[in-house]
């Protein structure tokens, strides 16, 4: 990149500009926390899966079924139908658990909490009181937030570091905590709904998350509650060589709301690191879950070496009548994306709606979509998918809609739409549609095509630069997913959605 | 991280869950008395080596998920007995053409017109091939094979291995009037494998129309070869009988400037599958696919599947993939199309449609209408709608007096206008237009 810069101003160009240039696309993430770790020993065997097991405390009916999944797992195939092209994983040369030391007994204030772990936090931007809270003061969370307040949980590498505003959830009959915790807590609710909408059996990553997850959150929203703020993960992988597994289950109880945001990033480094989350969501009666990511984890660099391997299964069942589910997805990060947030509509009158910006620049490939499946009476289904790819990017959006023959009178809306940013790259559409009835009602449209010259002219004219005006046209283009992010995300979206494209043309 | 790799990837899986020992491939192959051929002989060596590779087509193959191929792959099939003519005469009779027609995939020449048209020459494989040497030597068998390198075709590769007859067609001008090639049959348990080869030299033009009915179960393969500035246009209107099973797959290769243009009507068959892969490979050239599929399974299962793999890797080209399909009594539709735009392939104008019209509750539309694009300057776009009939619009025309049945069969006829415009020609569009209607009177 130096011998770029030295170049560039050898013929005159102004420094300031080369170097603007030759620092885009920099993940402002990448940095990593020197922590003293602690580590499962290297490898995926029995005794891992046991050895997570019992440093998360479970019981044996949960060792039981991670080892169930585990044997399963090993005869299983990893899946290779999608568009995406990345060196086999050596899944024995991976740390399958690794927890910062500090972390082995659970502070109680501040002053317990490992500052590099506070520090963390601290520059991934979350506000100072949020941090606080993060850590688990006694006091913080009583001290007034700044209008809405959010609750959160923190995982860091393998274990949760902690989760704030448990206590006033609580006071409304939330259940807000880790998934370890809630193992331990509260297994008759994860007895009952773990594995019930992603079976242990699932597919390949699906199967080696059940065996080797751990941690992740946990959240019961009991009947009838709305959940009285919004609640978030933040993940953060930080080890080297280490995979992350988390596992994630929501139930929404009858006539209940919520609204749910996830963030993930990770430091810069050479090689590339595993991924493999499962997310479920049970959604009753009456019930509405909205779930928004925004996916940073890094995407590996210029050359296309390190980044996440992101292999992810999320999927909603609307298990009974008028449940409602919304998924919204802004996928900027990882190397590899492997992901298909799904809605099964069991219930009749349930709804399912999938919002979706996927971008990927530089060497990264995505192969993401999501599916609906209708199930019940009356069921309604929307998906918007918009796929940005620049550099030398693959993006891929793969979606399922089926109507099962009962699924009388349901309808489906599909949008997806894909701009190219430059000849280097490619997108794709592999949308497959299975109507069983004749009742419903079935649309699907997709177009592919490159940024606008004449939208290009508009802005140019109006005295905007070429990489502006590219921001804001892309920004239009993906305005009806970022509409869908909770306020929250929005400012964060719209940034990620230049950042991502900035040094993309021209 | 190269690009082809990435298509490659796709493609391997497919051809590596054949393998050697396909005990249903050896059934399949030994009840076939498979010829030696003359010209075609290296051809017919290297489909049956394609066709050991990678087995036969799998309920698990991709492009197979959604139609099962065992009564493809069954070595024989069920007989069916000979219908007696049914209520429509056949297509095209009136019009200026020359008649060609096959009896079970085999040509009948007393039954034919002389293989005489000015700026043609019509030549037959079943005869062409006892020489070493012929001009088709070059295509046969090699545009179907350069399309396996993305999918696997067994299909394909079997018809290029068992086909004795079908017509070479070389064009070098611009014929006065169509080739007609009419279909028959006469044996009750026929397996038919045909196999044609067209070539039209730089500027040339032929429209080649398809009617009539063969075996019990058909096989067929047309190649064609489209040089600079030619323009084909293959309008088919195939008979099936109600228990009919087909499979057939068109492979085009369309240089600069040139047009290819199908259109197929479809109407009944227990299990009809077409397939068409065309590879645009001049700039500026256009292609269109189209297709309207009538399906009433009042009379037993109906099962039509399209399939269809446009390449443009050339500029300023463009697709167009219309189908229509019209089901009734627990039929069953397939559309699965792609468009796949190379890298460097700038300005192409690639469109696909694909629309299920679904008459009662028990019918099944099932699509996979995909993009895979590879250059940024393009504009591509598909767009796949299924559903009832709109009971707004027949209301409308129910309260200007029109009867139901009547209604419904407009509706039905406006719903596939679309496919129908594909036919260039006026009068065969009415007269296609005129048998639909018939149709669906007699099925309203």
């Amino acid at each position: 990149m130096n011998d770029i810069t030295d170049l560039e101003v050898r013929e005159g160009v102004d420094r300031e500009t080369v170097e603007t240039v030759a620092n885009m696309g920099s993940y402002k993430y990448g940095w990593d926390t020197e922590i003293e770790m602690e580590y499962a020993p290297k490898g995926l065997s029995e005794d891992i899966v046991r050895l997570i097991s019992e440093k998360n405390g479970e019981p044996e009916w949960m060792t039981d079924w991670r080892l169930k999944a585990y044997r399963r797992w090993v005869t299983m195939q990893e899946p290779s139908w999608a568009m995406l092209n990345y060196p086999e994983i050596d899944f024995q040369d991976q740390y399958y658990y690794a927890r910062p030391k500090s972390m082995e007994a659970k502070p109680k204030s501040l002053d317990e909490v490992d500052p590099k772990l506070l520090a963390t936090y601290e520059k991934l931007g979350i506000p100072l009181k949020e941090q606080m809270i993060l850590a688990g003061v006694e006091g913080a969370d009583a001290a007034p937030a700044d209008g809405r307040k959010v609750a959160v949980d923190a995982v860091f590498d393998s274990v949760s570091v902690g989760t704030t505003f448990k206590d006033e959830l609580a006071k409304a009959g939330v259940i807000f905590c880790s998934i370890s915790e809630a193992i331990r807590e509260h297994p008759e609710l994860v007895q009952k709904y773990l594995g019930s909408v992603v079976p242990p059996t699932d597919n390949f990553y699906a199967t080696l998350n059940s065996a080797v997850f751990s941690d992740g959150s946990f959240v019961y929203i009991p009947p009838g509650v709305t959940c009285p703020m919004e609640l978030s993960t933040y993940f953060r992988i930080n080890a080297e060589n280490t995979g992350q597994f988390e596992r994630t289950l929501i139930i929404a109880d009858k006539g209940s709301y919520v609204s749910y945001l996830e963030g993930c990033t990770a430091p810069k480094r050479d090689t590339a690191q595993l991924h493999a989350a499962v997310v479920e969501i049970v959604v009753l009666e009456d019930a509405e879950v909205k779930y928004s990511t925004v996916q940073n984890w890094f995407p590996g660099d210029e050359d296309g070496n390190g980044g996440i391997y992101n292999f992810v299964t999320k999927r909603a069942d609307c298990r009974e009548a008028r449940a409602k589910v919304m998924w919204t997805q802004v996928e900027t990060g990882s190397a590899i994306t492997w992901k298909y947030p799904s809605c099964v509509l069991r219930g009749d009158d349930s709804q399912g709606e999938f919002y979706s910006i996927a971008i990927t620049n530089n060497h990264q490939q995505a192969d993401t979509g999501t599916k609906m499946i209708h199930l019940g009476k009356n069921t309604r289904s929307r998906i918007v998918s918009k796929g940005i790819s620049a550099g030398k990017a693959q993006n891929t959006y793969r979606g399922l809609v089926s109507m099962h023959p009962k699924a009388t009178n349901s309808r489906n809306y599909t949008q997806c739409d894909s701009l190219l940013i430059g000849d280097k790259c490619g997108a794709h559409t592999v949308p497959y549609i299975e109507v069983k009835n004749a009742s419903s009602r079935v649309e699907h449209e997709a177009t592919t095509s490159k940024v606008d010259d004449d939208q290009l002219f508009y802005c140019r004219q109006r005295g905007m630069d070429e990489e502006e005006a590219v921001a804001v046209i892309v920004n239009g283009f993906a305005k009806e997913v970022l509409q869908a992010l909770p306020m929250e995300f929005a400012m964060e979206a719209q940034s990620l959605v230049a950042i991502s494209l900035e040094g993309s043309v021209g | 991280m190269a690009d082809t790799a990435i298509t490659m990837r796709q493609v391997t899986p497919d051809i590596a869950e054949g393998g050697d020992a396909d005990p249903a491939l050896s059934a399949r192959l030994d009840v076939l008395d498979l010829p030696a051929g003359g010209f075609t002989a290296a051809a017919r060596k290297d489909a049956l080596a394609r066709l050991r590779a990678v087995g036969l087509p799998k309920p698990r193959d991709e492009y197979w998920r959604y139609t099962n191929p065992a009564a493809f792959n069954a070595p024989v099939p069920d007989p069916i007995p000979l219908a007696e003519q049914g209520p429509d005469s056949p297509l095209f009779l009136e019009r200026k053409r020359l008649t060609l027609v096959f009896v079970d995939g085999a040509f009948d020449a007393a039954a034919s017109d002389d293989l005489a048209l000015e700026g043609v020459e019509v030549g037959l494989l079943s005869t062409a091939d006892a020489d070493e040497t012929h001009w088709s030597g070059e295509i046969y068998g090699r545009l179907e094979a350069a399309a396996q390198e993305r999918v696997a075709r067994p299909m394909a590769a079997l018809n290029t291995a068992a086909a004795r007859d079908g017509v070479l067609v070389r064009v070098t001008g611009q014929p006065s009037k169509p080739i007609h090639i009419i279909h028959r049959r006469k044996d009750e348990s026929a397996d038919v494998y045909y196999h044609h080869v067209i070539r039209l030299e730089p500027g040339a033009e032929l429209t080649l129309l398809e009617t009539g009915m063969t075996g019990a179960r058909s096989n067929f393969v047309a190649e064609v070869d489209l040089a600079e500035g030619a323009r084909f246009h293959h309008i088919t209107a195939k008979r099936a009988g109600h228990e009919k099973l087909g499979w057939g797959g068109v492979f085009a290769r369309v240089a600069a400037e040139a047009v290819f243009k199908s259109f197929t009507l479809s109407v009944n068959g227990t299990m009809m599958r077409h397939e068409a892969i065309i590879d645009i490979v001049g700039d500026d050239a256009v292609a269109h696919v189209a297709a309207a599929v009538l399906g009433d399974a009042n009379r037993g299962p109906f099962h039509h599947d399209d399939t269809v793999f446009i390449t443009h890797s050339a500029e300023r080209c463009e697709s167009r993939q219309v189908f229509k399909k019209v089901l009734k009594n627990g039929a069953k539709g397939i559309f699965q199309g792609k468009i796949l735009v190379e890298p460097g392939a700038q300005k192409t104008d690639g469109y696909q449609i694909s629309q299920a019209l679904l008459l009662d509750e028990d019918s099944q539309f099932l699509g996979k209408p995909e993009l895979e694009i590879y250059a940024d300057d393009v504009q591509c776009s598909h767009g796949s709608t299924t559903g009832a009939i709109d009971e707004t619009a027949l209301f409308y025309l129910r309260s200007r007096g029109v009867p139901r049945d009547r209604a419904i069969v407009l509706m039905v006829l406006s719903f596939l206008a679309d496919a129908l415009e594909e036919v260039e020609d006026e009068s065969l569009r009415e007269e296609i237009s005129d048998r639909l209607d018939a149709w669906l009177t007699r099925h309203a």
